[in-house]
């Protein structure tokens, strides 16, 4: 109102405001929803790396640099869908899912590599799109739809690789005809040498770092970021001015199923051998890594790099709790303790950010 | 896409793609209109135009059919009776997008803001800036945060940041955020659906003041309220609604502010409620002496 009553004083300002300066510097920093995650990320790496001397050795990183890299790509997908306003409880299966029809195509049917891979990938899409259309047309919660994929696609994962391989796992992919060029693609990796350890990154690692920052431009610096922040943040107001809701909803359930996709495959090919059981209960990880990130539950908010710090916590508190010796059992309660105050500070952040300045 | 000139050039689109009509031209004319969901009539036999540079005020009380009528204006419902004419055509929309597409704008009641999201960003929801070819195709987020805060200076907000997340400006600033966008973005025709419904005396004032400034720009608006005295002073023509059919179309000249005020509120009604306020409270009370000055008044 303020505004309002000064603009009529002086209709003309300069184009440099002064007003300006108070704003902006740290504070626009601080506004951002990844902070929360940063700060604790730095604190949570201090405090391992200063209590157990495993955890900074170039071979103690590399295993928490493996788990954070495979949960990140998740996390950063369920990310995306969490700020435009939706679950995806399938994620984890999903995983599972696309491990098991390209490992079962090259070792039991000896499908070309590539076809294989592609096959698991034109059905990552259509489980994805089923979401996307049962979610928007049903207009039911994402949360209920997708748990009713989830157990599909859990029973299915058992149910059927028993009838084709009379087992509940894929093994000996290391022997099937092309594994070698799937390999180069998602399962090498490269050794460095740091004073008598080695540091070993693995293919997902650059897939993570890859897909958080195509994720970060989209979200930032592009026309469908701004609907999936639209969609998520007010779905009615989107839709009037012009945002293809339907679209872009159906664009992030296909996302999160392509990194289901990207994920089963880093897996398959990086170990040779996948369960039916991959990737289950992993679904409410990623969603704990995208709101310890800084997004909201209830959608319109909330960071992709922030999602990748948020696993990249989950790594680091995973293997950390084994190299102080603790039991791992543990690991549970901190991540609920986390995912709680993670959703606390995100509230006290979206009311300051609504907050008339 | 969306990505209709207007986005591209964006020096160019403050004249409008196909630029307004001259004055007094009718762009939408809706002769006996009416909508029916199944067995239900939410609106019948509504005639009335929006011309170039004037304003139509939609008058009726709540459950009048107003929404009904400007969702059919807006592409979001479709008639099931009557003509819906624009620019003298017959059309038949099927989405806010073809209205859009014709130059026909709705601000809503919830203004469709987005208020996490910062002001330019919601400026431009929908019909975002880009720049660059193919992958590299982004949003152009300097020209759009200045073509922001000078179209709001034009409509005389002076906007400290247009970074800050749209709910932390005022009711009327954020009213003043979707005429402009819709101003900017090539509106012949504006709909504005109780602009002033949720505000005070003062930010009630400023909206006129836009109305008016949107109306000598050349624009049709079609401005909807429940309150008389809110229309009369920047109204060209009015269209009274009143359980879903139209009172009648009326030009300036033809109805006083009184004549409004009272067939707005139904003559006899008015007295059936004064007769009921001063047995209820007695014929002494202030409320029903004002109550019975007004019946009288008309």
């Amino acid at each position: 109102m303020s505004t309002t009553t000064s603009a009529q004083s002086k209709p003309e300002t300069p184009p440099t405001d002064e007003r300006l300066a108070s704003s902006h510097g740290m504070a626009s920093i601080l506004r951002r929803p990844e902070v929360g995650a940063l700060v604790a990320a730095i604190a949570i790496f201090l405090f391992f790396a200063l209590t157990t001397e495993a955890f900074t050795r170039a071979s103690g990183a590399s295993t928490w640099i493996l788990t954070s890299s495979t949960v990140g790509i998740m996390a950063v997908a369920v990310s995306l869908l969490m700020i435009g306003g939706e679950f995806d409880l399938s994620a984890g299966a999903m995983w599972g899912t696309t491990g098991l029809t390209t490992g079962i195509l090259m070792t039991e049917y000896e499908l070309n590599v590539w076809l294989a891979i592609l096959a698991s990938l034109v059905l990552a899409i259509i489980i994805g799109v089923l979401n996307g259309l049962l979610v928007m047309r049903t207009g039911l919660p994402s949360f209920i739809v997708t748990l009713g994929t989830f157990f599909v696609l859990q029973g299915l994962n058992l149910g059927v690789t028993k009838i084709l391989i009379n087992q509940v796992s894929v093994t000996g992919l290391q022997d099937a005809p092309g594994y070698v060029q799937g390999q180069q693609l998602f399962g090498s990796f490269v050794k460095l040498d740091l004073g008598g350890s080695t540091l070993t990154i693995y293919a997902v690692t650059f897939w993570w770092v890859a897909v958080t920052a195509v994720a970060t431009w989209v979200l930032l610096r592009t026309r469908a970021g701004n609907w999936i922040f639209a969609v998520g943040g007010a779905q009615t107001s989107a839709r009037q001015v012009g945002v293809p809701v339907f679209r872009t909803k159906i664009g992030l359930f296909v996302t999160t199923s392509l990194a289901g996709w990207l994920v089963g495959m880093l897996g398959l090919f990086k170990t040779t051998t996948v369960q039916s059981v991959t990737g289950v209960g992993q679904e409410f990880i990623f969603i704990i890594c995208a709101v310890v990130g800084g997004c909201l539950l209830t959608g319109g908010y909330g960071s992709a790099v922030g999602a990748a710090l948020g696993a990249l916590i989950f790594g680091m508190v995973g293997q950390g709790i084994v190299y102080e010796g603790w039991d791992s059992d543990w690991l549970f309660a901190i991540l609920g303790v986390m995912l709680l105050g993670a959703v606390l500070v995100n509230n006290f952040v979206k009311s300051r950010a609504e907050a008339v300045r | 896409m969306s990505s209709k000139g207007t986005a591209d050039t964006p020096s160019e689109a403050d004249h409008g793609s196909p630029g307004p009509p001259p004055a007094g031209e009718a762009v939408i004319e809706v002769r006996d209109i009416g909508k029916s969901y199944g067995s239900v009539i939410a609106l019948r036999d509504v005639t009335t135009s929006v011309r170039a540079g004037q304003v139509t005020c939609v008058l009726g009380d709540n459950g009048a059919g107003k929404s009904t009528f400007i969702k059919i204006l807006a592409g979001a419902h479709q008639h099931t009776s009557g003509e819906f004419l624009v620019d003298g055509e017959p059309q038949r929309m099927s989405s806010p997008r073809d209205a859009l597409s014709m130059g026909i704008a709705t601000v809503y009641q919830d203004l469709a803001v987005v208020s996490l999201m910062p002001v330019w960003r919601n400026f431009f929801l929908g019909s975002e800036v880009t720049k660059g070819v193919g992958p590299l195709r982004r949003l152009d987020t300097a020209a759009m945060k200045s073509i922001t805060k000078s179209e709001m200076q034009a409509m005389g907000i002076d906007l400290r940041d247009v970074d800050q997340p749209i709910g932390t400006l005022s009711g009327g600033e954020r009213q003043c955020v979707a005429i402009a966008r819709a101003v900017y973005f090539g509106a012949r025709v504006l709909i504005l659906d109780e602009p002033t419904a949720a505000l005070g005396v003062r930010q009630s004032g400023v909206v006129l003041k836009y109305i008016a400034k949107a109306r000598d720009r050349g624009l049709g608006v079609v401005f909807i309220t429940h309150n008389p005295h809110h229309a009369f002073p920047v109204g060209d023509r009015f269209m009274l609604l009143r359980r879903g059919r139209s009172m009648g179309d009326f030009a300036k000249d033809e109805v006083s502010q009184d004549e409004l005020v009272n067939m707005m509120a139904g003559g006899s009604e008015l007295a059936e409620i004064s007769s009921e306020l001063s047995s209820d409270m007695g014929p002494a009370s202030p409320v029903a002496k004002q109550m019975e000055a007004d019946v009288q008044h008309k």
